[in-house]
């Protein structure tokens, strides 16, 4: 054995220090990814705001009824997208990540083609185009065009839509 | 369906320019209304820096009980260089995933201290015994490492749109399959322990099949990204299971025969399994048909079994894996495997501690074997560690192809990072006699120059499609579509599915 040896207690806390050191590096890129995938938590919201304020929405956007019953707008209440209004005509509004869709999201969970809503005798119906992950109307899934009410939830991915007036 | 653009309602704060960039999904210039990722990605690399460093300073504790500014000075060089790579990053690719890199360096900074540590063994042995003291391995890798810092940034700074690598396709199949029988040729070609893989220029050797490996896939991408309706829609159903028909099948006989006649060739079992592997995936995941995985795992069952009555070799490392600790086995075919094992189960839980242990009985311990120096220095808990890194790379690659917006970019991404999934189980399961021994190296942490660089450009892919995923505008950062007036009094709100 070599006389400038370190005692064995030393090298145990060296050895121990470095394992601690390896899973803090695996923890700190492991919360890297968390941040990415589901954006800060409250309490890192405190603590730094981010650089790019992101503001939320309000649930229904205050603008004043104009024509009874008939929907006149899709609102997107949660999702990247949360704000978004759309001025609904009578062409039929395409949802998905294709960038020629009316509404085009930004969202892994959501195809190409997800969903359209579709006019039909005043009412607005949405049609699910064969997602991966479904289209879903007051939790329920949608398989054949279903009419949807004012102010009912059409989930997509981690969007969600609502029919306002 | 092309819509013609949709008349904005009026509103407080208009900004119709933003807002038809929103819906045209068109790319916002640059660094407007990204995440701040690159800056994420210095703190983890200065994070992965001292990394590497303490566990250099902890060696040479170890070794000679006290510690000199030396080796500071040697982990900030090592630092200097993967800088580089970052800094090409925010040049080239801004918006790519900030944790790819970092765990990386991590990863290749312990191969480098492990490379370096076993160095440390072999002189020290050879000083004992009197003989001449062998050449540093972790200098030469060191040079590898420069040279794949390069690579990384050149393919970074060349490949500026994955989506063009589509449009060569057929010539990177016939490179890719040139570069696989080059090894053969005579002349340039070298056979290292055995097996005909190496091109040996100079003092340098390089084995080509690491870069045919991604050369062949970006074949693969753009072949079954034209393809893939054909394979996932013209099919026949048997037993209830829909298979593809006949004449559909060609592509994956062809991938079948060239990974066995790699095998036949150059005597390469791991490079086979890993092209086979590496197909049959980017196959199921451009068709999304579970039969292929069936033909496939059918296909790999007929290769194995005539793998194994063919082949000596292959006979050999079966034996001794099944038979690690039997008869003559574990002083003769099965040696290496059984030091690695006792190596493991030296290190136990916590390990003995970076340049406690006596990794250098193992052969090959700075290559093939070096998950088991790993294993016994750092322990049970150090492995763990390691295996999660490689699985938050995987990980991020498999993000970087689920964000992506084009097939190619998607089989592309899929395909890199379910290789190096492959490659690092392979590996380490052989170590650990899980299954049969294969002779990959662990992707940039083994010795081995072709590897990481093979592997660096694996990287700059990912981060190039993951960047070209993420170039689109996050709108809602910046979202002009509703009363501000409304938004002052609200709270910041995190947008999660329920």
């Amino acid at each position: 054995m070599d006389p400038t040896e370190p005692s064995e207690l030393v090298l145990l806390i060296v050895k121990i220090g470095f394992l601690a050191l390896l899973w803090g590096f695996v923890l700190v890129a492991v919360r890297a990814v968390r941040l990415d995938m589901f954006g800060p938590t409250k309490r890192q919201q405190r603590r730094e705001p981010p650089p790019m304020a992101r503001p939320a929405p309000p649930r229904t956007p205050p603008q004043p009824a104009r024509k009874p019953q008939s929907p006149s707008k899709l609102v997107v209440t949660k999702g990247h997208l949360a704000g978004t209004t759309i001025p609904l005509g009578s062409s039929p509004v395409t949802i998905g990540r294709a960038q020629d869709s009316t509404l085009v999201l930004e969202d892994d969970f959501a195809s190409g083609r997800h969903a359209r809503l579709v006019p039909h005798d005043g009412q607005w119906f949405v049609e699910d185009l064969g997602s991966t992950n479904g289209t879903f109307l007051n939790r329920s899934k949608v398989t054949s065009p279903m009419p949807v009410p004012l102010g009912a939830p059409v989930r997509i991915g981690k969007t969600v839509l609502e029919l306002h007036r | 369906m092309t819509r013609p653009p949709i008349p904005l309602p009026p509103l407080r704060r208009p900004r119709s320019a933003d807002l038809t960039a929103t819906f045209a999904g068109l790319p916002l210039p640059q660094g407007t209304d990204l995440p701040p990722y690159r800056r994420r990605e210095l703190i983890l690399l200065v994070f992965a820096g001292v990394l590497a460093t303490s566990a250099l300073a902890a060696l040479t504790f170890a070794d000679i009980g006290e510690l000199s500014l030396g080796i500071f000075s040697i982990g900030l060089g090592f630092f200097c260089l993967w800088a580089l790579a970052h800094l090409a990053v925010r040049r080239f690719a801004p918006a790519a995933d900030p944790v790819l890199l970092p765990v990386v360096v991590a990863l290749n900074g312990l191969g480098l201290v492990m490379i370096y540590r076993l160095d440390l063994a072999k002189s020290q042995a050879a000083k004992q015994a009197g003989t001449h003291i062998p050449p540093s391995a972790a200098q030469v890798q060191l040079v590898w490492t420069l040279l794949a810092v390069i690579v990384f940034v050149l393919v970074l700074a060349v490949v500026r749109d994955h989506r063009k690598l589509a449009r060569y396709a057929y010539t990177a199949g016939l490179i890719g399959i040139v570069g696989l029988l080059l090894p053969i040729a005579p002349g340039i070609g070298t056979s290292i322990n055995g097996a005909r893989l190496w091109l040996r220029v100079g003092p340098f050797s390089f084995q080509p099949s690491e870069v045919s490996k991604i050369i062949i896939l970006i074949f693969f991408a753009g072949y079954l990204e034209k393809k893939r309706d054909v394979l996932s829609l013209a099919s026949r159903s048997v037993l209830g299971v829909k298979l593809p028909r006949a004449r559909d099948l060609g592509p994956v006989l062809v991938a079948w025969l060239a990974s066995l006649g790699i095998l036949v060739v150059q005597n390469d079992l791991g490079s086979s399994l890993l092209f086979f592997g590496m197909f049959m995936v980017v196959l199921y995941v451009a068709t999304e048909r579970a039969s292929w995985f069936l033909v496939g795992f059918v296909l790999f069952m007929i290769g194995a079994v005539l793998a194994h009555s063919l082949f000596s070799h292959v006979q050999v490392r079966v034996d001794g894996w099944l038979h690690a600790f039997d008869g003559d086995n574990p002083s003769s075919t099965s040696y290496q495997l059984v030091q690695g094992l006792y190596g493991f189960a030296a290190g136990g839980m916590t390990g003995t501690g970076l340049g406690e242990g006596h990794p250098q009985k193992v052969p090959f311990a700075n290559t093939d074997f070096i998950m088991a120096s790993l294993g016994e220095e750092l322990g049970l808990t150090g492995v763990m560690a390691i295996l999660t890194l490689y699985a938050l790379i995987v990980l991020r690659g498999m993000r970087a192809a689920l964000g992506a917006k084009d097939a190619f970019g998607k089989l592309l991404a899929t395909g890199l990072s379910f290789t190096l999934a492959l490659q690092v189980f392979v590996q380490v399961g052989g170590v650990m006699r899980l299954i049969p021994l294969t002779g990959l190296t662990l992707p940039f942490v083994s010795y081995g120059g072709s590897s990481i660089v093979a592997n660096a450009a694996i990287i700059a892919l990912l981060l190039r499609v993951s960047d070209s995923a993420r170039r689109a505008p996050e709108p809602a950062s910046d979202a002009p579509l509703f009363d501000p007036g409304a938004v002052a009094d609200s709270p910041t709100q995190v947008v999660k599915t329920t």
